[in-house]
């Protein structure tokens, strides 16, 4: 590639890291341009940990209550936190996205595995901050090697993300072993028409010789990037060592580490087995327990399909004995990937590639949620989405919600420009896939704009019934649900509806606590455990840990030395993370301060979404997740349906199936409105959602713009008794 | 009759751990039993026999995502 021309060069000392620490953020204006390094405080620190939390802080501190995701003063903020970079103990090198998303209007996180949060920091920054907007497709270049900043002249011919991934390592790299010394951000030519644009971040895979993408896939960052046409993004940082964080305690986290390391080598395959087939192991498992998303969440398993995307499919399909961790010392090793994948549509047809994943979400969403049940052709998907810029999930999910309509009657052929979108019809599929990338497409642009979006315009523009749409669209805050039926769990509908950002299942996965153990009887034990779950999943963001490692591999004896409930919290782990955090920090946190660490961020978080809404940051959810919508749903468990109708003490014999459905949804409606109210309290938030004053100030988060958003939205009818 | 998370299970004599799942079709691999809140050995989910009146507690333990 010919050299690129530079538009802005600035030049920096890489602060030192201390304790997980350098104590400065890089802040980049791309329109100005403009770049400043900031200091970061000690009460920053401590109330924000790092990581998402850093990112919320700027984020807070740049935006307007009114901004919009396509204002210039929106931002990407990227941190990975005070652990990111170790490599002594598993899934250290994730990086946190922030910003305001297209999807929601409100803040969004996302994170990735990758090496792109390691590297930011050790080539001096403990978050990146990207503001404004370029007027040309531009590369932002963060040399920590020679300490220098570069706004580059874009001249990349294609955008789309496994180019321009490839190019870049290539461009940037002395030689082929200098590759693994950095790391990219892009998206692909499909985030600029979608809202849930993805963010790849890279790693240059030395055995394999290809560069690999994992995806801070969520709520719409790609989308972001392209709107600031940002090309990609890129670090390189060639001295790598064993102790760059400067840890207080090394030789503790080595113990440690070493713990796990041999924990996960003696237990894995007996157990999720995620060095074999990553989050693929869950797809039978789901599906057995009516819980993988079938047909637009319709149905929660098919068995006269589930054979042909068994995780013993996957296993065959990815490459075995490789290492595939996607940080420097994951043993965990889940980042599968299909090589020598001949590719059969689109602009790459006929190339030979390699495919990162797909994971258990992918071949859900991408596969039966869509009504397809062929792993090569999510495979080739799962290639697109990550090349054309586009979160799985949310194109997976989207489309479901497109396939319904479809056979529902409310959109037809001509809406769809010819594309016969029946679920299953794999073919039309693919070429809706390539239409969102190409952009011109107006039906395909639709899709790409998510759920929501769709909702209101095949409303307006084709008189598709709202209702109908309103109860089968799956999405919350604009966000569209990931890949798990959350029907018949009580808890998990706040598990995915009462989340800060939408149905993701990052906060808390409690189906099987609730649904299955049935160990969350009451409101107060759903909403204890949605209190606790969110908080401890939350600390993996501040302080740049996958979530992975916790709980997909646990002691022998987990199950023997603690009683059921705790068991599932897996104490030793937690126990591990307390003092790894306190190895590398030199802090003497216990195993309750983590939850309060998290708590200051997760309220934080909770009134920056009430200040972009201006007060309306409301928790909806669909119809089609609180149980059946329609007469084949109910028809497909009727003796368990009727069951539940028993239960709660009305006699189904005599009713038609709709009275049936109506009757669980009259009730199921009202438990969601008990459980709402049971889980605010529980998080010292008002009856509106809104977190009270007494908790800012319980957490020390009582910063005087902070407390202004909350007196001015809440009001004195809105408080618990 | 046992009961297995709180719902009632027809016993039969020399009914193990393992029958106690397959009949409930619990197919997970990580599942943690405790009968009369003592735990099970996943090894001896085979040969360990559950009591008739016994309370069974077949814990699926979270993981994914």
């Amino acid at each position: 590639m010919e050299k690129m021309k530079v538009l802005a060069e600035w030049t920096y000392t890489p602060a030192p890291i201390e304790r997980g620490y350098t104590r400065k953020t890089l802040y980049v204006n791309v329109g100005e341009p403009r770049m400043e390094i900031k200091d970061v405080s000690q009460d920053m620190i401590d109330t924000f940990t790092g990581g998402r939390g850093f990112d919320l802080k700027l984020l807070w501190d740049a935006v307007k209550d009114t901004t919009k995701w396509n204002d210039p003063e929106n931002e990407i903020v990227l941190s990975g936190g005070p652990l990111c970079g170790i490599t002594q103990y598993p899934g250290a090198g994730k990086c946190y996205a922030a910003f305001i998303s297209p999807l929601s209007g409100q803040t969004y996180d996302s994170n990735s595995g990758g090496y792109w949060g390691p590297l930011s920091k050790f080539s001096g920054f403990d978050a990146v901050e990207i503001q404004g907007k370029a007027e040309r497709d531009i590369i932002l270049f963060i040399n920590g090697d020679e300490g220098k900043i570069q706004i580059l002249e874009s001249n990349l011919k294609d955008l789309n993300a496994y180019a321009v991934t490839e190019t870049l390592h290539e461009y940037f790299a002395v030689d082929e072993a200098d590759k693994r010394n950095i790391s990219v951000i892009s998206t692909g030519k499909a985030a600029e028409t979608s809202y849930y644009g993805c963010m790849n971040m890279s790693f240059y895979d030395t055995r394999r010789k290809v560069a690999r993408l994992k995806q801070a896939g969520r709520g719409g960052g790609g989308t972001i990037m392209r709107d600031k046409k940002i090309a990609a993004m890129v670090v390189k940082f060639s001295k790598m060592g064993g102790n760059l964080n400067n840890v207080v305690d090394l030789d503790t986290l080595q113990k440690v580490g070493v713990k796990l390391h041999k924990e996960i080598h003696d237990l894995d395959d007996v157990q999720c087995k995620m060095r074999k087939v990553g989050t693929a192991h869950l797809n039978e498992i789901m599906d057995e327990y009516h819980l993988l998303p079938t047909n637009n969440y319709k149905f929660g398993q098919n068995p006269a399909e589930i054979a042909k995307i068994h995780s013993a499919v996957y296993e065959r399909l990815f490459t075995q004995g490789m290492p595939d961790g996607c940080w420097y010392g994951c043993s965990m090793s889940c980042a599968k990937a299909v090589d020598g994948f001949t590719v059969q549509t689109g602009p790459c047809k006929g190339e030979k590639v390699t495919v990162d994943g797909p994971e258990y979400e992918t071949v859900a969403a991408l596969g039966s949620n869509i009504g397809v049940y062929d792993p090569l052709w999510t495979i080739e998907a799962n290639f697109y989405a990550d090349h054309y810029g586009m979160d799985t999930i949310s194109l997976g999910t989207a489309i479901a919600f497109v396939c319904e309509c479809y056979e529902l009657g409310l959109i037809n052929r001509n809406d769809t420009n010819g594309l016969d979108l029946k679920f299953g019809n794999k073919d039309d599929i693919m070429e809706l896939i390539h239409r969102m990338a190409a952009g011109k497409d107006e039906f395909a642009s639709m899709v790409a704009k998510g759920i929501r979006y769709m909702k209101k315009a095949f409303a307006e523009k084709f008189k598709a019934d709202a209702r109908t749409m309103e109860a089968i669209g799956m999405e919350g805050q604009g966000v569209e649900t990931s890949e798990y039926v959350p029907k018949e769990s009580i808890a998990q509908w706040g598990g995915y509806y009462l989340t800060l950002k939408g149905p993701q299942h990052d906060e808390a996965w409690l189906i099987f606590m609730d649904m299955v153990n049935k160990q969350l009887p009451t409101f107060e034990d759903k909403a204890e455990a949605l209190h606790y779950f969110p908080n401890f999943r939350t600390w993996f963001s501040l302080v740049g840990l996958c979530k992975l490692p916790w709980n997909d591999v646990e002691p022998a004896n987990n199950r023997i030395v603690n009683e059921p409930r705790e068991a599932a919290k897996v104490p030793e782990h937690v126990q591990n993370y307390v003092d790894i955090f306190n190895a590398v920090t030199g802090k003497g946190i216990r195993k309750e301060d983590i939850i309060t660490m998290s708590e200051k961020v997760y309220n934080f978080q909770r009134v920056f979404q009430v200040r972009m809404k201006q007060g309306e940051a409301f928790h909806n959810i669909p119809l089609r997740a609180l149980g059946p919508v329609f007469p084949d749903e109910w028809e497909a468990r009727r003796e368990y349906y009727d069951g539940k109708l028993r239960e709660i003490g009305i006699d189904p014999s005599g009713l038609s199936t709709e009275e049936k459905i109506k009757k669980l949804q009259e009730y199921r409606l009202g438990m969601w409105e008990g459980l709402k109210m049971a889980v605010y309290k529980r998080r010292g938030w008002n009856k509106k959602g809104i977190p009270t004053l007494e908790t800012l100030k319980r957490l020390g988060i009582d910063y005087p713009d902070v407390v202004a958003v909350v007196e001015k939205y809440s009001k004195p009818e809105d408080n618990f008794e | 009759m046992i009961t297995v998370n709180g719902e009632p299970l027809d016993w039969k004599p020399g009914m193990t751990v393992q029958d106690v799942l397959d009949a409930k079709r619990y197919t997970f691999r990580m599942i943690g039993v405790w009968i009369n809140d003592r735990p099970v050995p996943k090894n001896e989910f085979t040969t360990t026999e559950v009591p008739d009146g016994a309370v069974v507690q077949a814990v699926h333990m979270v993981s994914g995502g």
